[in-house]
């Protein structure tokens, strides 16, 4: 055999690469464990198991011969595993929890966060000069009326000491000089005969406390006695009036969130309203694409047009720019007041149309450039399935003095529908999804008025929750968790759906050819 | 076929017509943003043609500091070119990733036999359709976590951006998988014969043949990355970090609206992608039709 000349001997068991194999499985190992355990300490268990479970697989798998086969598989499934399904669960996950901006820690953080901060002691503070010594720095405390004046050491290190000074107060260098070596000022403690200083403020130094000691059962002591109790229903810190103290970690609510996503008056009107959107959005997409689409393709076929190839190229192009910038692009062009096509519209017919404000015109105008950004595709798909027609009906319908509208809706279109079902489908669960699109143009506006999250007009399910997620003042995981969670099932339906349609059309065309 | 030579002709013209007032409508926006890019200023309108053509906002595009007849000297507003790179970088990198990660499990699907093979594919088909952008949350949530054990992984670093992307090869799995299951099983098993490994068979029998699809799947997945915008935006904050796509959006803010600078920069970046997409859409056409969309 010819091949066998490229093919290297197969490595003996106890080779070098084999070893250094060996060696990188378990480094990989150790790498996984690292993590894990950091992951545990930093209490997100769930991030360590996973971390532990996929590096222990992989050991196990490029570790034993047994497994030889898993080893091609595996990497992909994992990520896959780690970075589709294991979000798509853990988002669903957080729709059960309060998780947000005002709940965005673990209760350790919180706890390391009050522990931190700290209060000073009004009594103690006295301002300060800088001075310089050769390249380093001292502190001078001026005298005040109960104590001495006081000049440190030569700055080095985190702790200065701090001796009293008789004599002519040393001459200190400009607020600038403070700016500058704030990294500095900010990280030291001065000893002083009354006790170690921090600074406190730009100007002064003073002697401070930490604001919360610990106290039993995960209570928090503050300075003044009264004691902070944790909620563990709020995921929040509470005085013994009641009132909370941020920041919050996240707790588990139940399904507090679906139950004001489908029950609650102020957000099941509107969002319902951005479900029969988003369906309308992507079925008009995906009729309007398809019809342009096939039109274009069918008139391309025709023998007797010249230059179909010039034409076929300069179609594609709207497919061909990156989505991103002619999303941008037509979002300038519409603008309302210096876009180039109210410009237009303006000197032949006088109008002026309000594209981002005017609720119908946007969404009009939504349609309008993803039917420009989608038939090329479609005239793609249309063109290749075109191909696959017989030619006898055409010749046949011809005898019988068929004309060319006749002809497509007669044969060409129930050639070409089977085969185009399940990517239509696809377009469809696509253009429901199309979040690129409504965050570059429009950003889901115009808002809707008076509802009890922003929520707008030509926002589809997934552009409302990301921006529930991300862009407004409160950035609400728990509530977009939860929302998530009912697109997840509604696309895996189409999805799943979709599948069955094609095991059906290929078990058919199967069927035909055999 | 009995077919009237006049009714042809009129025809014929119609066609032509159809298309060519269908084509200026589509070109509409690509020849109004060339025009955009060489006006004077941020806001002014004008002709097709510009009348004082200016080259300003190329050379802000380029990153190149321009100074206006009248002295003042204008600074590039934002890092165009830095965008780009951060763009073209992440997406080489990840392609590259995905190749291997795709090629190698569409082998094992396509010529191995193992427990739950058949469960897996399908529902690699099924989780293709779910939306990335809802997603983002967990995404978010988990790299903030990883980000406090290991510094290069944390939010707002090209590898946790490139980690994320490597998960989108379900649909590349399929293609792969069909084109390997049309390979000769008669190739490997004399090569088995021969003593080759799966390995081996896989890196120097099928890797070598399906250079077509590969180049087929590496400039798909280079498409789709350089237009990703949900997750990117939520994962890269610096402007120094920003991919293309997450970037561009920074010209058109209501409160400092740059139409002129962003014009000029669309083009720049846009042309290299738009030209690559164009060279390969021949070999392209065969891969869409197998079900990807454009995303």
């Amino acid at each position: 055999m010819t091949l066998s000349a490229t093919i290297p001997a197969t490595s003996s068991r106890f080779s070098l690469r084999g070893l250094l194999g060996k060696a990188l499985i378990v480094l990989a190992g150790f790498g996984f464990l690292y993590l894990a355990s950091g992951l545990y300490l930093l209490g997100e268990p769930l991030f360590a198991l996973v971390a532990f479970a996929v590096g222990a697989l992989g050991v196990v798998f490029f570790w034993s011969p047994r497994f030889y086969t898993l080893r091609f598989v595996y990497p992909a499934i994992a990520a896959v595993f780690l970075f589709i399904l294991l979000p798509v669960v853990y988002t669903s996950a957080i729709g059960f929890t309060n998780y947000g901006s005002r709940n965005l820690l673990t209760l350790e953080r919180v706890q390391a966060y009050h522990m931190s901060q700290r209060v000073t002691d009004p009594a103690s503070k006295r301002p300060f000069g800088l001075v310089a010594e050769g390249d380093g720095f001292r502190i001078f405390l001026p005298e005040d009326a109960a104590r001495p004046a006081l000049l440190t050491t030569v700055i080095s290190g985190a702790q200065v000491t701090a001796l009293p000074l008789s004599g002519p107060p040393p001459e200190t260098l400009p607020i600038k000089a403070i700016i500058q070596n704030k990294a500095l000022l900010a990280t030291l403690t001065i000893d002083t005969p009354n006790g170690p200083l921090t600074q406190s403020g730009l100007r002064a130094f003073a002697s401070s406390q930490p604001a919360y000691t610990p106290g039993e059962n995960d209570t928090l002591i503050a300075a003044d006695g009264t004691v902070l109790t944790p909620d563990p229903d709020q995921g929040l810190y509470v005085t013994p009036e009641g009132e909370a103290v941020p920041p919050g970690w996240r707790v588990g609510v139940g399904f507090a969130n679906f139950k004001k996503v489908l029950l609650s008056d102020g957000i099941r009107g509107p969002i319902f309203k951005v479900f029969v959107w988003t369906t309308v959005f992507a079925f008009l997409s995906m009729v309007f694409t398809f019809a342009v689409g096939t039109g274009l393709a069918v008139i391309l076929e025709w023998r007797h047009l010249r230059f179909a190839g010039l034409y076929r190229v300069l179609l594609i192009l709207p497919y061909a720019v990156p989505a991103f910038i002619s999303i941008l692009v037509f979002r300038g062009l519409f603008n309302q007041n210096f876009g180039e096509i109210n410009l237009i519209l303006s000197t032949v017919f006088g109008i002026s149309p309000e594209w981002f404000t005017n609720p119908n015109l946007a969404r009009a105008m939504l349609l309008l450039v993803n039917t420009w950004l989608g038939y090329p595709y479609m005239m793609l798909l249309a063109a290749g399935f075109l191909q696959a027609v017989p030619q006898d009906l055409y010749k046949a319908a011809a005898l019988e003095g068929s004309g060319s509208v006749r002809n497509f809706f007669a044969i060409t279109l129930p050639q070409i529908l089977p085969p185009f079902v399940p990517l239509l489908i696809s377009n469809f669960a696509f253009n429901f999804n199309n979040v690129v699109l409504i965050l570059l143009l429009t950003g889901g506006g115009p808002d809707m008025p008076g509802t009890l999250v922003t929520v707008g007009r030509t926002d589809l399910l997934g552009s409302f929750t990301f921006r529930l997620a991300f862009q407004n003042s409160g950035q609400d995981f728990g509530m977009a968790g939860a929302i998530s969670t009912l697109i997840f099932i509604v696309t895996g339906a189409i999805a799943y759906y979709n599948f069955k349609a094609m095991q059906k059309y290929a078990a058919k065309k199967g069927a035909g050819h055999g | 076929m009995v077919e009237d030579q006049k009714s042809i002709r009129l025809r014929k013209i119609l066609a032509h017509g159809f298309m060519i007032g269908f084509i200026i409508l589509i070109m509409f926006p690509f020849l109004m943003v060339i025009s955009i890019s060489f006006r004077e200023g941020n806001f002014s309108t004008g002709t097709l043609l510009p009348q004082n053509p200016t080259l300003e906002h190329w050379w802000l595009a380029f990153g190149i500091p321009f100074e206006r007849p009248d002295g003042t000297i204008i600074q590039p507003p934002f890092p165009v070119m830095l965008w780009l790179w951060n763009s073209i970088k992440i997406a080489l990198i990840t392609s590259a990733g995905i190749l291997a990660l795709s090629t190698t499990a569409a082998y094992a699907f396509a010529r191995m036999k193992f427990r739950g093979r058949g469960a897996m594919l399908d529902t690699l088909l099924i989780i293709q359709m779910f939306p990335g952008a809802l997603t983002v949350i967990a995404i978010y949530a988990i790299f903030d976590a990883l980000g406090q054990v290991v510094p290069w992984l944390a939010i707002d670093n090209h590898p946790a951006l490139i980690l994320t992307y490597l998960s989108a090869i379900t649909l590349h799995i399929w293609t792969i998988k069909g084109y390997f299951e049309s390979i000769d099983p008669a190739i490997d098993k004399a090569a088995q014969i021969d003593g080759a490994t799966p390995w081996q068979a896989f890196r120097y029998i099928f890797l070598p043949l399906s250079l077509p699809i590969l180049a087929i799947v590496f400039i798909l997945s280079f498409i789709f990355l350089i237009n990703e915008y949900p997750i990117a935006s939520v994962l890269l904050r610096q402007s120094d970090n920003m991919t293309l796509a997450v970037g561009a959006r920074q010209y058109l803010y209501e409160q400092k609206y740059l139409w002129g600078d962003f014009a000029a920069a669309a083009i720049l970046s846009g042309l290299p992608i738009t030209l690559i997409f164009l060279f390969a859409q021949k070999f392209l056409i065969s891969g869409l039709s197998d079900g990807g969309v454009k995303g």
